[in-house]
């Protein structure tokens, strides 16, 4: 159980600047995920975090103290990396005690928070097996047994389900969302899929580039982005972006509308009687996506260009369709030119 | 088996090739494993053919083994190959992982300043070595041709070894380090056993030159209690007369040790590719 906070991390490799002043405080038990592109530097943040890195300038600071200069081992931080990174030569219950064997624990408490660990993530049964002879999301699992034995103050996981197929990835996804409850502890969790963002986190970092675009709990992000960045980045399908001249809104530079707050009326375009005010377009259908649970259609509109619309529930569209479309203005953002929203 | 290499005529013809490179390399090998245990006569009135009941005769062992010294000549050949090998593997890991794990400045220059004696044969250099093996009094001590060997070796297994400890996963090493294991327990614990296929190739690269060798024994360490096995078989090979049983004895026999040792590192480089296979 423990707080961190970071001030000023500033990180280059030779001449590329990875990270541009990052600052963040995580409080007590609060479940923090960092999302982001590619190569924004979130492993980088992380790995700073851990002290395997150490950043160029700033400080890190678990609990109120200092930890820039600290050993990762004395940092009261454990590790979970996408790749596992289990010790190939040992067995599961050796891999979970070996961080306790470093620091002297005594056997019987090794035992102890090794059958804890592993009653919590059922691995019981596996404890005698090597990493070669387990299945990916058990050798996942052991490599959060292996973090929680340590008792740390942090959990660092770094994208640690990029590497299990589709439907071990919900399930361990829960997993840890449960682990999270039990535990109370401190996470900060790497991602780049915004659905783990969204599920798991408390508060969400998104990162762009080296620079903490916007801090804030999954709905904050959904409901109020503070910029294009970050609302092209949460939701799924992606937010439409609109020139605000194709809507008549030409004081603005962009118009954010997301798929699920677009109406779709099917119209033949020659008696159409929709005229073209603020909040509604005509197009055609260029292609249609059945999900099952929802239709996502993507519409060449006259206007505004390729726009998605999400209706949910199963519906009968076609590709060719003449179609008009319309929102509530209430629902869209705007955004001037250098990307900041207006409120 | 894909359909492509299934083809009779491929086959044929690639078994084809591989026969006759093989019958090239061993010929050499097995005229001498045949004619060490042939009379003299034999020898010369038929180099070819196979010993029978009337020309088998194993004076040439007799020979090698009744000139006493060539056990020793045997250990010291072994003490050499054995403790240049380890000094090889042992630094020569040490500086890669050095070298790809750790980011100093230099670190470049470094790489490439190792890796000049792959290009330059230390051959070059005698005359400075036995001017420095005078001067530190190492002439006709095995320590002298250990250090030689081992500064010859060093170069490929450095730069071969930096190669493999390269793909070793940083995440395992950043694991050891979470978990609190000092840079040495990550190198002998974690990284070494990965990297045994590597270690193994470079010790077959590295052994056989140095069994072989006969140049720096003759030149650095020609005394009579350090001779090497290559220069032991020399007295058999005189200005007038040499004695031919003994020296095809002396040399099927020097390569019983290096078999022996080969099929230890190949046994390794087989388990260490099979067990990154079925992972
Ligand atoms: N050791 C290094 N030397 C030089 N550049 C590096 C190094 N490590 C990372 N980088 C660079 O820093 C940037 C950020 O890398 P980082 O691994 O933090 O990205 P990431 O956000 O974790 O991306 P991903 O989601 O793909 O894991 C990348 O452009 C990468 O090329
Ligand atoms: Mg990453």
């Amino acid at each position: 159980m423990g707080s961190l906070s970071l001030q000023g991390i500033h990180k280059s490799f030779g001449a590329v600047e990875v990270l541009k002043g990052v600052d963040l405080d995580v409080r007590d038990g609060e479940f923090v995920v960092f999302v982001g592109p590619s190569g924004c530097g979130k492993s980088t943040l992380l790995r700073i975090v851990a002290g395997l890195e150490d950043p160029t300038s700033g400080s890190v600071a678990i609990n109120q103290q200092d930890v820039t200069t600290v050993p990762p081992a004395k940092r009261g931080i454990a590790m979970v990396f996408q790749t596992y990174a289990l010790y190939p030569h040992l067995n599961v219950r050796e891999n979970m005690g070996l961080g306790l064997k470093q620091t002297r624990t005594s056997r019987e408490v090794i035992d102890q928070r090794v059958s804890r660990a592993s009653a919590l993530l059922s691995l019981d049964e596996l404890l005698k097996r090597h990493p070669a002879d387990l299945s990916g999301g058990q050798r996942q699992r052991v490599a959060i047994g292996r973090a929680i034995v340590r008792e740390p103050e942090v959990f660092l996981f770094d994208e640690p389900l990029s590497n299990l197929d589709a439907a071990l990835r919900v399930q361990t996804r829960l997993e840890i969302a449960r682990l999270h409850n039990e535990l109370k502890s401190s996470i900060v969790y790497v991602t780049h899929d915004q659905v783990e963002a969204m599920t798991l986190a408390d508060r969400i970092v998104v990162m762009n580039d080296g620079v903490v675009q916007q801090v804030g709990s999954p709905m904050e992000l959904y409901n109020n982005p503070q910029n294009l960045f970050v609302a092209g980045f949460i939701g799924s399908p992606q937010m439409n972006f609109v020139d605000g001249s194709a809507v008549g809104k030409p004081d603005v530079k962009t118009v954010g509308i997301r798929p699920e707050h677009i109406q779709l009326h099917l119209s033949d375009r020659e008696n159409s009687s929709c005229s073209l005010v603020s909040g509604s377009m005509v197009g055609s259908i260029r292609h249609v996506e059945h999900l099952g649970a929802d239709t996502n259609v993507y519409l060449q509109c006259d206007s505004a260009g390729l726009v998605i619309v999400r209706i949910f529930g199963e519906q009968h569209f076609e590709a060719g369709q003449n179609c008009s479309i319309s929102f509530d203005a209430a629902q869209a953002f705007c955004f001037d030119h250098r990307g900041v929203r207006i409120n | 088996m894909s359909v492509a290499t299934r083809s009779v005529g491929r086959s044929v013809a690639s078994h084809a090739i591989l026969l006759t490179y093989a019958t090239i390399a061993l010929f050499p090998v097995i005229l001498i494993l045949i004619n060490s245990v042939k009379s003299r006569k034999a020898i010369f009135r038929s180099p070819l053919s196979l010993p029978d009941a009337e020309t088998f005769s194993m004076v040439g062992y007799e020979t090698v083994m009744k000139q006493g010294d060539f056990l020793l000549y045997f250990q010291n050949s072994l003490v050499v190959t054995v403790v240049s090998l380890f000094c090889v593997l042992l630094f020569g890991a040490m500086a890669a992982f050095a070298l790809s794990e750790y980011r100093f400045r230099g670190n470049s220059l470094m790489a490439l300043y190792l890796a000049l004696g792959i290009m330059i044969p230390i051959r070059l250099g005698t005359v400075a070595i036995l001017q420095l093996m005078v001067a530190t009094g190492l002439v006709n001590t095995l320590t002298a041709l250990v250090l030689v060997y081992t500064a010859q070796g060093l170069p490929l297994a450095v730069f071969i070894l930096s190669e493999f400890m390269n793909q070793v996963s940083k995440d395992l090493k950043n694991a050891g380090r979470i978990d609190g294991l000092s840079e040495y327990r990550i190198f002998f614990r974690l990284v070494v056993p990965l990297v045994r296929p590597a270690l193994a190739t470079v010790a077959i690269f590295t052994m056989i030159p140095i069994w072989n060798d006969l140049w720096f024994p003759l030149i650095l360490a020609p005394a009579e209690e350090t001779k090497t096995v290559t220069l032991g078989a020399q007295v058999f090979i005189g200005q007038f007369v040499t004695n031919w049983n003994a020296v095809l004895a002396a040399l099927s026999l020097s390569m019983v040790p290096v078999l022996i040792l080969y099929m230890i590192f190949s046994r390794q480089l087989i388990s260490g590719l099979t067990a990154g296979a079925v992972k």
